[in-house]
């Protein structure tokens, strides 16, 4: 008996756990026989079955890092009026599901008197996908949670109403690795020094070889400093990405003041009638202001107010501004354009304009 | 006496305005005196301001795992642990998700018990790559937390240098543009390479993700290593009764300009009688049409995948998009889901024996070329792999005759 006791628990490797037993019933017997959807409402997508069943989607922002009293709140809810069931997006929008028309309003109303925003559907802008911060993360320039909640409050408006000539998709990321992806309107840390070097720490805690080959630029080379084996770094080459900093972390690259802030447009995954893109740079230097980051707030929605009296319906920011050019683009939001927003990188002779095409 | 909540004056201003705080809930945690992990939740609130004041972090990496696994925890240490001793140690687990991220409540509520025994009482749905996080854990509240979560059927997802947690869209479950059952293949393509994901043995990280159609609800393309991606290679179906209403209701110009006007290959027309002429050979199944006219179009009924490989963010040479590896793909067979499975397991074979350490699989092809990489695994070239034949003419080409022979073969054996 003791021995079975003494033998430690091995882990079960059940790998991605099957969703048909917790889906909605009416999801699971109509699973793969959809057949029509439309939007009655703001946040509210109906779905037909070939069957004639219909279901109610009902979508509601969260804060994604969720306490469990909150947690527990979005059950009870689920309890009441959706089933007992649930389901997240990609952007930790959390969606409820009903087969009776007649329950789509209280649970509305129950979501918005819980302060769970209903929205995010359509041609509205949805929860802004974040990454983690100050919070969680080792490397962090700056916070993710705290940018997102700040910025969802201004554009509050739009995640509740469907008035963008097409969706929105903001993301949010603290270092230059961009966890938090393409975005057509991305907020991304952007250093401007190079690291700051603990050279008693260097030996002991780095990898010395794989810190130099992390280096996109080949900046750093192994020296000896104060007769310890360190790293240095030709600051002339550096262009103060931070990759030496996650493998080596008393190469310092985080600044309070010169960690800036840059905002990046045009960003798209989907095939969806242009091909995916990558976000364009538009501004830098704006500062690292906790907790509310206003200026990168007021330039967001300069940004987004241009994109909604100016785009044609269904143009995403990406093929908006390809449509428009991009002297138009800065003009309309009042960004300066230096010479930082002409792309040097390996393949940037592509982003030239190699025509007489010129806008006027 | 109960230990003080900090001030926060800098976090309490993230406590209005509409938009559901985070704050406000971790205040709830750090005030809940009867839980284990209020302490914790004070001084980790305390960090957190210590933070927003000298916009700074102060988290550091670590070694923390469960028995039997190499990943799937982040651990963080506090280097401040001496001003906010109590979260000196706030591991995150990762942990998998129903494919779908499908949950009943009675799972979410037992997810809710384990934490609040075990952990911090925070858990984020869900991280960038799909991940459950269970954010706050001890170094001796890992294995036990884990423990619990593995007995209601939970695993870990993945971590460094391994096959990580995958995504998967709502699709076949909700959605009728899907195009096969992103479910299903998600948990064969991950569950057959578990060995990879919880033993972190690869050059670099791998991410697979599933979406149903172009209209890429998980951000595949970009985001992932290896997206499969949801098409169709017969004629898009067009209930033409329905068309005629949508443009007695919308109006001609409505539908020309939003619909006809904005197709990228130019494949639609309005008829006179207001019935849509579909050019089904030009047409490259974008979703846009079905998008703004879901009742009247949809996918054809030859439904399968295309496949992209090599999409990546910043790190190391800079942004890639994953380009097509497999224009079409049938996936509806216990074969065909047999055959998707052999492939990602070659592609992960490849990506191991032939990346640079810290490389990631895009960034291996653009150093190799595609052609090894496809000779590789076993893929033969296709049009469908490229914007734009070559532009340049420095390369050899001793075996034209041969290759071309090659492609001769293929239309002949294509056509039988």
């Amino acid at each position: 008996m003791s021995e079975a006791k003494e033998k430690p628990r091995m882990p079960i490797e059940s790998g991605v756990p099957d969703p048909m037993p917790l889906m909605h019933p009416v999801m699971r017997e109509n699973f793969g026989h959809w057949k029509w959807h439309d939007r009655p409402l703001v946040g509210v997508l109906r779905h037909v079955a070939e069957s004639g069943d219909e279901i109610w989607t009902i979508k509601a922002g969260t804060q994604r890092q969720m306490d469990v009293y909150t947690i527990r709140n979005l059950c009870d809810i689920a309890d009441e009026f959706a089933d007992g069931h649930v389901r997240f997006t990609a952007r930790s929008n959390i969606e409820y599901m009903v087969s009776d028309e007649s329950k789509v309003a209280p649970l509305i109303e129950k979501l918005e008197s819980e302060g769970f925003p209903v929205g995010g559907t359509g041609n509205s802008i949805s929860m802004i996908s974040h990454t983690q911060g100050w919070l969680h993360c080792d490397i962090p320039g700056t916070d993710a949670s705290g940018v997102v909640k700040s910025l969802m409050d201004e554009i509050y408006h739009d995640f509740k109403h469907e008035e963008m000539p097409n969706r929105v998709k903001i993301t949010t990321s603290c270092c230059q690795i961009n966890c938090g992806g393409q975005g057509d309107i991305a907020i991304n840390v952007q250093h401007t020094k190079p690291p700051v070097i603990d050279h008693d720490l260097v030996s002991n805690v780095c990898e010395r070889p794989s810190v130099v080959a992390r280096c996109p630029v080949a900046a750093i080379r192994p020296a000896m400093v104060n007769g310890k084996p360190s790293l240095e770094v030709d600051e002339k080459k550096c262009m103060c990405c931070g990759a030496c900093y996650p493998p080596c972390p008393p190469m310092q690259i985080n600044d309070p003041e010169h960690s800036k802030l840059a905002i990046w447009v045009g960003g798209k995954h989907s095939s969806t009638r242009s091909k995916p893109t990558f976000h364009k740079l538009v501004i830098s230097g704006l500062p690292n202001n906790a907790p509310r980051w206003p200026e990168v707030a007021e330039i967001v929605k300069d940004i987004l107010n241009a994109y909604k009296e100016n785009a044609r319906p269904w143009e995403r920011m990406s093929e908006w501004i390809d449509r428009i050019g991009w002297p138009r683009f800065f003009e309309l939001t009042s960004l300066p354009f230096t010479k930082y927003h002409i792309d040097d990188w390996r393949g940037a002779r592509a982003s030239l304009n190699q025509s007489s095409h010129v806008h006027f | 006496m109960a230990k003080k909540l900090p001030e926060t004056p800098l976090l309490d201003q993230l406590e209005s305005g509409p938009w559901p705080s985070f704050v406000t809930g971790l205040k709830r945690l750090a005030e809940s005196e009867d839980k284990p992990y209020a302490g914790m939740m004070k001084d980790l609130l305390g960090q957190l301001e210590h933070s927003y004041e000298t916009r700074k972090g102060f988290w550091k990496g670590g070694t923390v795992g469960v028995r039997g696994y190499g990943g799937g925890v982040i651990p963080r240490f506090s280097e401040v642990a001496n001003k906010y001793p109590e979260s000196s140690e706030f591991h995150t687990l990762r942990v998998m998700p129903p494919a779908g991220m499908h949950y009943d409540t009675e799972t979410l509520r037992k997810m809710c018990d384990i934490w609040e025994e075990h952990g911090s009482g925070l858990i984020a749905f869900h991280g960038q790559s799909g991940d459950i996080m269970f954010q706050g854990a001890t170094t001796e509240g890992v294995q036990n937390a884990f423990d619990a979560l593995n007995d209601i059927g939970f695993d870990l997802g993945g971590a460094g240098a391994a096959v990580r947690t995958s995504m998967s869209c709502v699709g076949s479950a909700r959605c009728e543009q899907s195009c096969f059952n992103e479910q299903k293949a998600h948990r064969m393509i991950i569950n057959s390479l578990l060995d990879d994901m919880h033993r972190p043995s690869l050059p670099y990280k791998f991410k697979f993700k599933f979406s149903g159609c172009a209209n890429d609800c998980v951000n595949a393309s970009h985001r992932s290593d290896f997206a499969v991606l949801g098409t169709w290679r017969d004629d898009m179906k067009v209930d033409q009764e329905e068309v005629k209403k949508y443009v007695a209701d919308r109006g001609r110009k409505e539908i020309n300009d939003q619909v006809v006007n904005m197709c990228p290959t130019r494949a639609l027309s309005l008829n006179d009688d207001d019935t849509l002429d579909v050019d089904n050979k030009s047409c490259v199944r974008c979703m846009h049409c079905i998008n703004v006219m879901t009742k009247a179009l949809s996918p054809g009924d030859d439904k399968g995948i295309t496949i992209l490989l090599g999409g990546k963010r910043t790190l190391k040479i800079g942004d890639l998009m994953g380009s097509v590896i497999v224009p079409f793909m049938k996936l509806e067979t216990e074969e065909d889901f047999e055959r998707l499975v052999e492939l990602a397991g070659e592609c992960i074979e490849f990506f191991a024996e032939n990346a640079l350490d810290h490389e990631r699989v895009g960034e291996m092809v653009e150093r190799i070329g595609l052609i090894n990489f496809l000779d590789g695994v076993g893929l033969e070239v296709d049009p469908n792999m490229v914007s734009h034949p070559r532009t340049s003419c420095y390369v050899r080409m001793d075996d034209w005759d041969a290759e071309a022979e090659k492609w001769a073969q293929r239309k002949s054996s294509a056509a039988e």
